[in-house]
């Protein structure tokens, strides 16, 4: 069967819609909302991976909603980049989905969880497809929406208090995200960023820089750069594994995505103060202060909350040193770093199910009565500290290459040194969790559920990690697309011309 | 008519700032929907004001005649003050929920995630 092209690039968006729709009137019916979030994960993963072979194979496409030709109307667009991070996003909305069928827990299924995840990923995707600054507002939100309701799920202490922070930084952010978006609009008097790309050029003086500035205040929010990242740490823990895993995954590099969008297409006015001064500064304190804060904490998943803003670090120093080569560093970087973080969330779920906690000093023993997790949790956490050949080697290997060609030694040396602390926590985890002695009274629980629960929590860990070695081993492919999507932000010329018809 | 409009988002923003810098969780909700109403007013502000010219094309004519209200801002805040209402109501029973459990509305107590 083949799909028209323009079809295809809403796919993404419009199944996840429907299995929305169809969980809501399947409210009661768990097995039939099991089934849907499944069938419905699954073929999202084969258009993406579609989509990707087509934009890899023919350049960006673009679809202007109801015809109205652009800058009028809004305008759905895949450049290798978007279609990248669609791929991504279907392969953590499936496995993530799987994962859940054993951690998500009855009570919070009838609560409504099957269909504010598929409206979460809706929010994600539309993010990723979107051609319109004030349309890219509206996916914000409605991810946003579906993650406050979801990290809230359950109504624990706990819970409650991290998603009051969260919700409250991120309803902060948005209102200067659409006081930006509003102000672009009364400089320019367009929306579309294929458009605004010209406008931006003709407007004078530091306007265009001052309006950057707003973005990357709102941006910066949501994916968590220093000194904006006090809420993540403070939320990310709190939900079941599986919720924070789509989190952790997703929701911050959905803010690295909108930064390197609009800091290659439209902000690249004044390079020598926005990139060069503003975010290598931002990149280089996020990275050092992250690690510090994660090396201090003993709680699993809050380490690993810790990590993701050191690693948000390391995407925004791609961007910061702007040339081709960091850039494709950078979106390695977030293909590497979204599957290893998520896959990391995920066991430190599994040790959850098992151990009953995820205090370090609770835990213990894992290598020796489940030695095959312990492997699994090795790949990813090796892979986040960058240690040849997996995935993360590289992706730092591409990154520190770029700095040193641009002559940016500070930011090398930062990267490095953090590299090392990353490597010393994710030891520390291993060092308590599965090689010294479990402490008194830790019981070992997990086997009364019956190997389904097992069968459905090891797999998608299993998968992601396996996925991992492949980047690993392959990454000569991998490399290559991510440097020609790097061109394509550069370059926009193709960009442009699909998008408005030229 | 701008000018004015511009004092009266410069004190908004101004009321939502100092509202949520208040410890109590009531007043930060406040300020958050005096934040987003104070965005509002802002992109209202952006199209040029014009009173009492729709932007409507006479019949004959291509495009309408100029001075003409400029529909986009208007259409772009409904959005946004839809999405506003929504996250504002669910920050209000999110609010409620976290009183019943904590029993405070003091933004200080609300630390056990953290330690």
């Amino acid at each position: 069967m083949t799909i028209p092209t323009k079809m295809l690039i809403l796919l993404p968006i419009l199944l996840s819609f429907l299995a929305a729709i169809i969980n809501i009137l399947a409210w009661n019916h768990r097995r039939w909302q099991r089934i849907v979030t499944l069938v419905a994960t699954t073929l999202n993963l084969l258009v993406a991976l579609r989509i990707f072979m087509v934009v890899y194979g023919q350049g960006p496409q673009a679809v202007q909603a109801s015809n109205w030709p652009a800058p009028f109307g809004i305008t759905i667009v895949a450049d290798l980049f978007s279609a990248i991070m669609v791929v991504i996003t279907a392969l953590m909305g499936l496995t993530v989905a799987i994962y859940a069928l054993a951690d998500i827990t009855p009570q919070r299924e009838a609560l409504g969880y099957h269909p504010l995840y598929h409206t979460l990923l809706m929010g994600i995707y539309g993010s990723f497809l979107t051609g319109d600054i004030f349309n890219l507002y509206v996916w914000f939100e409605v991810m946003l929406i579906s993650s406050f309701v979801l990290i809230g799920l359950g109504g624990d202490r706990g819970q409650l208090e991290g998603s009051f922070k969260y919700v409250t930084i991120n309803l902060i952010s948005s209102a200067i995200f659409l006081a930006a978006a509003g102000l672009t609009y009364g400089v320019t008097g367009t929306l579309n960023m294929a458009d605004l790309r010209g406008a931006l050029a003709q407007v004078p003086g530091g306007f265009a820089t001052t309006l950057g500035m707003m973005f990357l205040l709102a941006f910066g929010i949501k994916a968590g750069l220093f000194p904006l990242y006090g809420w993540l740490p403070a939320a990310y823990h709190t939900p079941p594994a599986a919720i924070s895993a789509i989190f952790a995954g997703m929701l911050t590099k959905v803010g690295v995505y909108a930064l390197i969008r609009v800091f290659t297409l439209l902000f690249v006015q004044e390079v020598a103060y926005t990139h060069s001064l503003i975010l290598m500064a931002a990149a280089g304190l996020t990275m050092v202060i992250g690690v510090f804060g994660a090396a201090t904490r003993s709680e699993f998943r809050r380490i690993l909350s810790f990590h993701i803003i050191s690693q948000i670090g390391y995407m925004i120093m791609g961007l910061a040193i702007f040339s081709p080569l960091a850039l494709a560093g950078a979106i390695f970087y977030i293909i590497h770093h979204i599957i290893v973080k998520t896959n990391l969330f995920l066991v430190s779920g599994v040790v959850n199910w098992m151990q009953g906690s995820y205090d370090l000093k609770k835990l213990g023993g894992l290598y020796k009565t489940n030695p095959g997790l312990g492997v699994l949790f090795l790949i990813p956490a090796l892979s986040l500290a960058g240690i040849p050949p997996l995935s993360g080697f590289w992706a730092k290997f591409v990154l520190v290459r770029a700095g040193l060609e641009a002559g940016d030694y500070a930011i090398v040396a930062a990267a490095l040194f953090v590299s090392v602390l990353t490597l010393y926590s994710m030891m520390k985890i291993w060092q308590f969790v599965f090689w010294q002695k479990a402490p008194e009274g830790v019981v070992e629980r997990g086997h009364g559920e019956g190997e389904n629960g097992r069968f459905f929590r090891l797999l998608p860990i299993i998968i992601l990690a396996t996925c991992t070695i492949i980047i690993g081993l392959y990454a000569g492919f991998f490399f290559d697309v991510a440097q020609q999507a790097a061109n394509q932000l550069l370059d926009p010329t193709q960009y442009l011309n699909v998008v408005l018809q030229r | 008519m701008e000018i004015l409009l511009a004092i009266i988002i410069g004190v908004l923003y101004a009321a939502a700032i100092y509202m949520m810098m208040s410890r109590s969780i009531v007043k930060l909700i406040i300020g958050l929907a005096l934040l987003g109403h104070a965005s509002n007013l802002l992109i209202f502000n952006m199209g040029p004001l014009v009173r009492g010219r729709p932007p409507l094309i006479h019949e004959g004519a291509e495009v309408p005649i100029p001075p003409f209200a400029d529909p986009l801002p208007q259409a772009l805040i409904l959005t946004a003050i839809v999405i506003g209402l929504g996250a504002i109501a669910f920050a209000i029973v999110l609010v409620r929920s976290v009183y019943q459990q904590v029993g405070t509305d003091d933004i200080d107590e609300l630390r056990t995630t953290e330690r």
